[in-house]
């Protein structure tokens, strides 16, 4: 009896200590949370998204910023994803014990941990500096550099998920090796590999480093990926170091929208990986 | 090797001097075996024989995998599918393959068995497909019960019936050769029974080959039956021999469970 | 030797099979040498004692064919162990005929007696029941050897067996012809050789089937068979008596 009661102890105890933990952890979370919501939410307002953004002591809103930061964040992705699913294809699938296949994983590896203020300097010496300006294309190439090495690991760790029996039974009909990838290994993998792309975006959709020596920021409404872009991180990165309350005020409302669809974009990443996958 | 009872029986597989090696391990030494058209051919063995390695060399399928080679002649109908040239997906076509854990694609039961003839371009029209997936189910002896459900997950049946998808599947591309890999050893009884009863009907249209660890199963299901010994071709004999007075002492012993 | 099964316990009940044999067989000797001296030396306790002895035999291929049967059903046996499983079961069946014809024997010993039994013939019986006997302490012994060469020797001497029980046939009739009554108590004596004869049988169907079950195989040729009692007519009779 006495080491039933014991090991009661003892469990009762690490129970405590890992609740106790959590909660610490937590509680700044939602501390945060609830800070940004609060006060962002009060910054709410139709004219976020109508207007641009203001002269200091002005009124206005955040449109040319959340415009600039759509269009960069869709075509890094465009670019990134591919390159990133192909090259976790060949890792995967192709080579995957060969010398150029660890290579490339290691690089990777390395390129995932890099600080991302690294790869807007590497943007701005080899691109910036020779375009002789700012502009949107630059952004979105450093962009694309964040992107590609989130998506080569979840995809070749997806698709590594992938039982060996599936591609057996795949090869043993008769299928050459490109149709059994396609047709049967990533489609099995779809959830994770989409999941993985869903990260890459919530992680750029912030990223700020990168964007200050590339795309810079625009105080007016422009499309034009030649000239500098207005961007949400850098544009709460200007607002919010000022000393005028309205510009504040809109830094507020900018960190409000980013977390929420930070939050929009992993919680449908999670109900797809959960998913029970179709046909 | 000794002949077979029935002298008109053609040899389909013809291997020879095979031997196959995973990195240096010498895994089968020097087989020569037949294999005979329309026939259920059986290996046996402990463990480690080499069975299901030979198996999986009559459909090339250790190429997925570095480090495995083989060595020697498999000639199926008088060519060498070991070569070089030899074109390596028609051969899988031909050479159809069942595995021991039942694994039906993520996809519905009908795209399941349209896979393979989707591959080899086997049908032009809709219906033409529709047909194909509907005799392949029926020779599988699946069609019933899944008639009314073709468009469900394949994943969603039960362990006896994946098989059975499975056995759709390969039959399918039309092969002449079906290789099962202890394709019974997942399965209860009487999904055993069912598929044993299949192996049956399906004999009368293709060659197959059958590794199992059931003694009794190799017994019921198969007319000629090869006995491996740590890669050796010990014995090849008819079926009924083989079971009641084997020639070969080591044979014996295996199958009278007194492997020491 | 083949080493013995991974599973200890399939040894043991072949073993069992074996040993119940072995017992069976020697429970049937001893009652055919009892009978054939209870009938020569007409001594009614003996023939008692047979009679009551038979009860064993059927008893013990009983629980033979049992155990084989759940054998059977147990290990799905194969090649040796199954010729070994229904060989058991083909001997039992013999050994508790051999019992029942000694039985058969003893029961005539009473219906002997009052005539009293011709030194000849006691003779006569005496050497026959001994070739019967060795036949069958042979086969035995070929049981517990499996040797093949002593099992196809056994299945060539039945025809001495059959050549003196053809003799003993002629002998009876001619007694019978001589004195009627004689009839009644040489009727059963032609039933006890024809007993002894058909235990020299059962022993040669015992070294087939041990044949079988070491070799997988049948012996090649025709049983040796000199039984002519089959033709004998009363004309050959008359003739060998004058």
């Amino acid at each position: 009896m006495q080491l039933l009661t014991q090991r009661k102890i003892v469990n009762g105890l690490a129970i405590s200590l890992s609740l106790a933990a959590m909660a610490f952890g937590l509680m700044w979370l939602i501390w945060i949370l609830f800070t940004v919501l609060g006060i962002g939410a009060s910054a709410l307002s139709a004219s976020l998204f109508t207007e641009m953004t203001p002269p200091p002591g002005g009124q206005g809103g955040l449109a040319n910023a959340i415009a600039g930061s759509a269009m960069m964040v869709t075509l890094a992705t465009l670019i990134g994803t591919p390159v990133g699913v192909l090259t976790g294809v060949f890792l995967a699938e192709y080579g995957s014990r060969s010398l150029m296949a660890e290579a490339t994983r290691f690089i990777n590896d390395l390129l995932l941990s890099a600080p991302s203020i690294v790869v807007g300097l590497f943007v701005y010496g080899l691109y910036v500096a020779k375009q002789g300006s700012f502009s949107g294309w630059a952004g979105v190439i450093a962009l694309a550099l964040i992107v590609v090495p989130v998506v080569v690991r979840t995809t070749e760790n997806m698709l590594t998920l992938v039982p060996n029996t599936l591609r057996e039974a795949a090869f043993a009909l008769g299928a050459p090796r490109w149709k059994v990838i396609m047709m049967v290994t990533l489609r099995s993998a779809r959830a994770g590999v989409i999941t993985g792309v869903l990260l890459a975006v919530a992680r750029i959709a912030g990223e700020t480093a990168p964007l200050l020596f590339t795309a810079l920021s625009n105080q007016f409404w422009s499309l034009d990926l030649d000239k500098p872009m207005a961007n949400l991180p850098v544009t709460i990165f200007k607002f919010a170091m000022s000393p005028f309350p309205d510009w504040q005020r809109l830094a507020w409302a900018g960190v409000f929208l980013i977390t929420l669809s930070v939050l929009a974009i992993n919680i449908v990443a999670r109900t797809l990986l959960t998913k029970q996958p179709e046909h | 090797m000794t002949t077979p009872q029935d002298t008109q029986l053609k040899a389909q597989i013809q291997v020879k001097n095979f031997n196959f090696y995973y990195g240096k391990f010498h895994a089968i030494k020097n087989v020569h075996l037949d294999i005979f058209d329309r026939r259920v051919t059986a290996f046996i063995g402990p463990s480690g024989c080499g069975k299901s390695t030979l198996l999986r060399a009559l459909n090339r399928m250790y190429e997925l995998y570095p480090n495995q080679r083989a060595e020697g002649q498999i000639l199926l109908d008088g060519r060498n599918i070991l070569d070089r040239e030899a074109d390596l997906n028609l051969l899988r076509a031909r050479v159809g393959m069942v595995f021991q854990k039942p694994n039906p694609f993520p996809k519905s039961i009908y795209e399941n068995v349209a896979y393979g003839p989707r591959i080899h371009g086997l049908a032009k029209a809709k219906a033409d497909m529709d047909a194909i997936v509907e005799q392949s189910l029926q020779k599988a002896g699946l069609w019933n019960e899944v008639k009314d459900r073709l468009q469900e997950s394949g994943t969603g049946l039960s362990g006896g019936q994946q098989q059975r998808l499975c056995i759709a599947r390969a039959v399918a591309v039309s092969p002449e050769v079906i290789l099962m890999d202890e394709p019974c050893s997942a399965l209860d009884p009487i999904a055993t029974a069912k598929v044993e009863e299949l192996i049956h009907e399906l004999r009368a249209n293709f060659t197959i080959v059958i590794v199992t660890h059931s003694m009794q199963q190799a017994a019921r299901v198969s007319q000629r039956t090869a006995m491996f010994h740590l890669g050796n071709l010990v014995e090849e004999n008819d079926t009924d021999k083989m079971f009641t007075n084997p020639d070969d002492q080591r044979t014996q012993d295996y199958i009278m469970g007194r492997f020491g | 030797m083949a080493p013995s099964h991974i599973v200890s316990a399939y040894d043991e009940e072949l073993k069992y099979l074996s040993r119940r044999i072995s017992e069976m067989g020697g429970t049937a000797e001893q009652m055919v040498a009892d009978s054939v001296r209870a009938l020569v030396t007409t001594d009614a306790a003996l023939a008692q004692k047979v009679i009551s002895e038979d009860i064993t035999l059927d008893n013990a291929e009983r629980q033979i064919n049992e155990k084989a049967i759940v054998t059977i059903a147990k290990r799905q046996p194969m090649a040796a162990d199954l010729r070994e499983i229904m060989g058991a079961i083909r001997i039992a069946a013999e050994l508790e005929r051999v019992g029942d014809l000694g039985k058969n024997t003893a029961k005539r010993v009473i219906a002997v007696q009052s005539s009293g039994m011709p030194r000849t013939l006691a003779r006569g019986l005496e050497h026959l029941a001994e070739l019967a006997l060795m036949q069958l302490k042979e086969v035995l012994d070929v049981y517990a050897t499996r040797s093949v060469d002593k099992a196809k020797a056994i299945r060539e001497r039945d025809d001495e067996i059959d050549a003196i029980y053809t003799s003993l046939f002629r002998e009876l009739l001619t007694y019978m012809m001589e004195d009627p009554r004689n009839i009644t108590p040489c009727t059963h004596l032609l039933f006890c050789a024809k007993n002894i004869e058909r235990i020299g049988d059962h022993a040669t169907n015992i070294a087939e089937t041990i044949y079988y079950m070491a070799t997988g195989s049948q012996p090649e040729g025709e049983r040796p068979k000199d039984d002519t009692s089959t033709s004998v007519v009363a004309a050959d009779l008359s003739e060998a008596s004058e």
